[in-house]
């Protein structure tokens, strides 16, 4: 599904490399973490694959299943099938939730040549999703985002996953500033997406979110690249010891 | 003080050849109008209030040309609204287009027509809310109107109107110079929609004096033409009694200049008046709007909400006052004018102004431009939604305020698409 090769990235502005060298491949229904400490690169990595402005790739590739992700423009990207839940999703004033959602979803069916969905079925299958997470007409009628708390943000995120049927989501940090019962909500929300053809990649620092979504594999990453990949154990690991004894075994 | 001698040429010049009828009710009205404009002569760029708009074009002896403009490429806005349709072309009333001018609780007469009378209602109104408008500030292209208007529409509302009027403007002469001045007097408890729009001549100078009475509702949609060479120059005045409810909103697309001058008084208790407008702007561009709220009583609402989207070395201006009388306690006031800047060669410039003699109000303005939100763009693409499609719906959504002042849902639907349309037109 996806597949990063020696991928390196450096900011557009300055002289600063923050991805020295990324390997990763995630194959078809897979759930992939990625752990690690504040500024490893994590969440770097989640924008250059949704192709935001203000990094360089100085070296390597990313594919979706084959395609080359790093030449398209964001929207092409989407509608290849890959997502990336925001760890800070943006508010949009004046543009409504529901107007936002249709927008995105004809747009991807329109690239992908199929026939735009009615306003009829797409209010249908809108409200049936957002019940499930416990998203009521208010939030959808409301401006993107804006006076969302922040568990309300994050259940918009999966919401908009769950309308957009990617094959490859990434979720960045989604489990940052959400009480327990949200964590709960959101989780619950993935949980339901999984499937044979759907991968997963959730970036985290703690091992909580882990519970809830569990993970086929775990990596470690720090300073710019993947230190270790093992099962679900090492996030525990990580949980019980911290990212110190892993960052001096690599040294 | 007499006026110096370059301005009494010029305004000489520009009013040689114009003439009006002495006789009715209209002619000392006309009369003292032009006894007005004679007192102040013509704007002029060191005016305070034309300092960053060019009158010259408004002012000149003969109407700058401007070519007819096509604008087939478009359905007629309004066109989908049931509707009491009257035209002018170049300013000259155009019968066979016009419907009938009847209409159930409404009076409808062409001033060309009414103004030889000897008593007309419209005598309280026709130039005396402009000539009340006069003060503070100098508006003098509103009296010359008011001299030299060649026609217009008188409307008197004593129920509520089952459809709205539409004033339609057609442009047919490349130096049409036309003038035209419309009254409307909502009675008490009465309501009524106006609508107006199209292209209505090379140069265009247009009154809308309204008198909104005790509980009355007045509502007035405005799409100027998307002809893209005229000027023009419009004043609305308004006078609103107690509890009455006056809402105006303006959408322009293109012309070489436009200057939009909303002068409203809140003269009754709880009365509550908004003024809003959209403009959008590609290369030469000049539009200003120019409004002015006195409250003189209490409680009452009045909001000015004004955006513009501009590109390409457009400008825009905005020149907005709010003054609070002594007494006026209890004002609501509110101003925001902002602008989008699409590129960095347009420019906006914005003059708010708020002027209190009462201890107890709520004012607040504010004006900002800027550019397009980069994270919400990303946030759109992100999603899939094209480059295009995702600047237009950030536009839109930057225009929304402005909008949201009107309230039929349809008309307001009619203006977001002839938004869309320029947005598609003007693509990056």
């Amino acid at each position: 599904m996806l597949n990063i090769k020696n991928l390196h990235v450096k900011l557009e502005e300055e002289d600063k490399q923050i991805l020295k060298g990324v390997d990763l491949t995630i194959g078809a229904g897979e759930v992939h973490a990625i752990m690690g400490p504040n500024g490893s690169g994590k969440s770097t990595l989640s924008y250059v694959l949704s192709g935001r402005e203000g990094y360089e790739v100085t070296e390597g590739s990313a594919t979706l299943d084959g395609e080359e992700l790093l030449e398209m423009e964001p929207e092409e990207r989407a509608a290849a099938g890959l997502f990336l839940a925001f760890q800070y999703p943006v508010e949009i004033p004046g543009v409504g939730n529901m107007t936002f959602l249709r927008t995105a979803v004809n747009a991807q069916r329109k690239a992908r040549g199929q026939e735009e969905m009615s306003a009829g079925e797409f209010l249908k299958v809108v409200r049936e999703k957002a019940k499930t997470l416990k998203i009521d007409a208010e939030m959808l009628k409301r401006p993107v985002n804006v006076g969302f708390s922040g568990g309300e943000k994050k259940r918009n995120e999966i919401l908009q996953m769950a309308m957009l049927e990617p094959k490859m989501c990434i979720l960045d940090e989604t489990d940052s500033g959400l009480d327990v019962d949200a964590m709960k909500l959101v989780s619950d929300g993935v949980n339901a997406l999984r499937d044979a053809g759907r991968s997963f990649l959730v970036i985290t620092h703690y091992q909580r979110l882990l519970d809830h979504i569990k993970p086929d594999v775990v990596h470690i990453m720090a300073n710019g690249r993947i230190i270790k990949t093992g099962g679900p154990e090492l996030a525990l690991e990580v949980e019980n010891n911290g990212y110190a004894d892993l960052l001096a075994e690599v040294q | 003080m007499a006026l110096p001698q370059a301005k009494q040429d010029a305004l000489a010049a520009r009013i040689a050849g114009l003439g009006f009828p002495r006789e009715g009710w209209l002619g000392p009205a006309r009369g003292e109008a032009l006894a007005r404009l004679s007192a102040m002569g013509l704007p002029a760029k060191r005016d305070e209030y034309w300092r960053y708009t060019d009158p010259s074009g408004l002012v000149a002896a003969e109407a700058p040309r401007a070519a007819v403009f096509d604008d087939s490429d478009e359905s007629p806005v309004f066109d989908g609204i049931d509707r009491l349709k009257i035209v002018f072309v170049d300013g000259v009333f155009d019968a066979e287009a016009s419907d009938d001018l009847s209409l159930a609780g409404v009076e409808i007469e062409r001033l060309a027509k009414a103004g030889g009378a000897d008593i007309h209602w419209a005598r309280d109104v026709y130039g005396v809310l402009e000539a009340r408008g006069q003060v503070p500030v100098q508006r003098p292209l509103a009296a010359l109107n008011s001299a030299f208007a060649t026609d217009g529409v008188l409307i008197r509302v004593t129920g509520k109107a089952a459809k709205p009027i539409s004033l339609i403007y057609v442009h047919k002469a490349d130096t049409s110079d036309a003038i035209l001045h419309h009254c409307v007097k909502v009675e008490s408890g009465a309501e009524i929609t106006i609508l107006e729009n199209g292209p209505a001549a090379a140069r265009f100078s247009k009154v809308l004096e309204v008198e909104v009475s005790e509980g009355a509702r007045f509502h007035h949609i405005r799409a100027q033409g998307r002809d893209h060479e005229r000027r023009a120059v419009t004043h609305v005045f308004a006078r609103l009694g107690a509890g009455a409810l006056f809402k105006s909103f303006t959408l322009t697309a293109n012309g070489v200049l436009t200057r939009n001058e909303a002068v409203i008084e809140l003269n009754g208790d709880e009365a509550v008046a908004h003024v809003a407008g959209a403009a959008v702007g590609d290369g030469n561009f000049h539009h200003d709007d120019t409004v002015f709220v006195t409250h003189a009583a209490e409680r009452c609402e009045s909001r000015q909400v004004f955006k513009k989207v501009l590109k390409n070395g457009a400008v825009g201006v905005f020149q907005g006052k709010i003054l609070v009388k002594p007494g006026a306690q209890k004002t609501d006031g509110y101003q925001i004018s902002q602008s989008l800047l699409l590129d960095e060669d347009s420019q906006f410039l914005a003059k708010p102004e708020l002027e209190i003699y009462a201890d107890d109000v709520k004012c607040s303005h504010g004006s900002t431009s800027g550019a397009i939100d980069e994270t919400a763009l990303f946030y759109l693409r992100s999603r899939g939604v094209p480059l295009r499609a995702a600047q237009s719906l950030l536009v839109l959504a930057f225009l929304a305020e402005a909008i949201a002042e009107i309230e039929d849902e349809a008309i307001a639907e009619d203006i977001r698409s002839r938004l869309e349309g320029w947005l598609a037109r003007h693509e990056h």
